[in-house]
């Protein structure tokens, strides 16, 4: 169990005083995928720097399995973090060493001898996908291959805690759900804990068990993945989880004006529906329902994440002011996320 | 001195050409050595010291770099001159190639102290993060990180102090340290003899062109940053 209690961290600048943390306090359970998201700026970075001890909380205590990191003297510091692997976005490996020296640096580290390195670093890179490629430098690896080495790095030492820090930012989409899959491969194989900072919400989507939403170096909204997919509270969770639903959404918004102009007497709507509502025949219901309506399907698609999926669908609905307000009833009530975007005129 | 005299090659004596090359050598490499290992033990200095919150250590770094800056900016043949009760002291003679070697490392070292600093600051700041976040101490980190992600860099920065050193070389035979500098200044220039002044500037070319060969070929060899 990882425990963040009370956390704020404070810089001094020339400009004044910065609060980059403000009384953050977070649990994160074992064997977990937790991410945390925000946009830069928001202090993310500087929260999972403090699990390993590359920044200390001002006031409040970060509690790893019963270990305070925070209160740790340099030297059982530097021994905790043998047992912390971190990626990074720009993975930050050693140009002059071989893959294969890479991965054996943290054993070097934590003082492995020399035949023990070969035989776990051997092990890693086949983990890892990188076999044939040992004595290639990093220079000539694809930013993939290059994250797989990093990985397999922080692995080394049979961490039990792993730190992503953006460590799909600098990839490509494709690239980047390899890497997600391998992570999420190594979590099931490894059962480690793996915390992950993003400012993607696929990343969430695709691996995380439960998300935190860092602004302004608070935690403004935490939970289960699916739960804040469903029900986003704040606006700043909606934007992120909107983003993510409906990459398109700009250009329906292009649509949609072009709709706002041609029937103006219409009535715009957006559904989101999630988990099992996205399988039942919702819209035909509504439309057996209050048969005067006439509808239109602007846009919809369907997302799969962890644990269901969500679904968007953009409807154009026309026809007698009561049946309108009666069909906006009848999904509401159906407990479908139901959004006017424009009202008749 | 007519043009046809630096061409009478019948005027040189190759005996005397050859050990005077020879001295030029290994003082050169004699004093590269050195050079690079103060040089890296101030760049390595200056690089730990700098920015440290601790006033002391922050004293340290401002000593150092007091240091550097005041012999890098003595012109090297008055540095010869205030360093002769020095290197009196420190290798007993004043005259002849060993006596060259204290003032050619005094002014050398500070100067690649400064590319040494200069190249581990160059190392990404991330890789660095990255060994503390493994648990690296300190030695580790400038063993294992600094010095071989830095190689390349430091191999060409002490390609160009060798160069240079060979010029001052030059310089200190002049008065009185031998070698082809001195040849060609006292047999060459105080003589007239335009081939001596000629061949031993071949010489002394050929030398330099031969450093920056092997330092290209070197730094080729250790650089993995490019496929």
């Amino acid at each position: 169990m990882i425990e963040f209690k009370d956390v704020s961290k404070t810089f001094e600048t020339k400009e004044g005083t910065v609060h980059a943390i403000k009384d953050v306090n977070l649990k994160i359970e074992n064997g977990k995928i937790y991410g945390i998201i925000g946009y830069s700026g928001a202090g993310k970075t500087t929260l999972i720097r403090m699990l390993n001890g590359l920044e200390k909380p001002t006031t409040g205590s970060v509690d790893i399995n019963g270990v305070e990191i925070n209160r740790l003297d340099a030297k059982n510091l530097r021994v905790q973090r043998h047992k912390i692997g971190m990626i990074f976005q720009h993975f930050n490996l050693l140009w002059s060493r071989t893959v294969i020296e890479n991965i054996m640096f943290p054993l070097e580290i934590a003082g492995v001898d020399r035949t023990q390195r070969q035989k776990k670093a051997q092990e890693l890179i086949e983990l890892v996908g990188l076999s044939g490629k040992e004595d290639m430098y990093p220079a000539s690896l694809s930013g993939g291959q290059k994250q797989r080495v990093g990985v397999a790095r922080a692995l080394a030492n049979d961490p039990e805690i792993l730190l992503s820090d953006e460590a799909t930012s600098a990839l490509d989409p494709e690239t980047t759900d390899e890497v997600l899959d391998l992570l999420l491969d190594i979590k099931k194989r490894l059962n480690i804990t793996i915390v992950l900072i993003t400012h993607e919400m696929h990343v969430i989507r695709k691996i995380c068990d439960n998300v935190a939403v860092l602004d302004g170096g608070k935690i403004i909204e935490e939970g289960e993945v699916l739960n804040v997919f469903k029900n986003p509270q704040q606006p700043l969770t909606k934007r992120f989880v909107s983003a993510e639903a409906d990459p398109s959404r700009q250009e329906t918004e292009v649509v949609l004006d072009e709709l706002v102009t041609k029937y103006p007497d219409g009535r715009i709507i957006r559904l989101t529906f999630h988990g099992d509502q996205a399988k039942l025949p919702i819209v035909s219901e509504m439309v057996h329902e209050f048969p005067e309506v006439s509808l239109n399907i602007i846009a919809g698609n369907i997302k799969q994440t962890r644990e269901g999926s969500i679904g968007t669908l953009y409807l154009q609905i026309t026809g007698p002011t009561e049946q309108l307000d009666g069909s906006v009833e009848f999904l509401k009530n159906l407990r479908v996320e139901t959004e006017v975007i424009k009202d008749e005129q | 001195m007519s043009s046809s005299s630096f061409f009478n090659f019948s005027s040189v004596d190759w005996a005397e050409m050859g050990s005077a090359t020879w001295e030029t050598i290994w003082v050169t490499l004699i004093s590269v050595i050195f050079t690079a290992v103060i040089g890296c033990l101030i760049g390595l200095l200056l690089f730990e010291t700098k920015d440290s919150k601790s006033i002391g250590v922050r004293g340290i770094n401002w000593i150092v770099s007091l240091f550097v800056n005041v012999f890098r900016s003595i012109p090297y043949i008055i540095l010869i001159v205030v360093l002769i009760p020095f290197t009196n002291s420190i290798v007993h003679t004043i005259v002849g190639p060993v006596a060259a070697l204290p003032s050619l490392i005094l002014s050398a070292a500070p100067f690649f102290g400064r590319i040494v600093e200069m190249s581990f600051r160059e190392i990404d700041q991330g890789i660095l993060e990255a060994a503390e976040a493994m648990g690296a101490n300190r030695w580790t980190v400038i063993f294992k990180v600094l010095l071989p992600e830095s190689l390349p860099a430091l191999v060409s920065g002490l390609t160009v102090t060798a160069i240079s050193l060979v010029g001052y070389t030059a310089m200190a035979g002049a008065i009185g340290a031998g070698g082809l500098g001195a040849l060609a200044y006292n047999n060459g220039f105080l003589q007239y003899n335009g081939t001596i002044i000629f061949v031993a500037t071949v010489l002394i070319v050929l030398f330099v062109f031969f450093l920056q060969w092997v330092g290209d070929w070197l730094v080729k060899k250790i650089d993995k940053r490019v496929v």
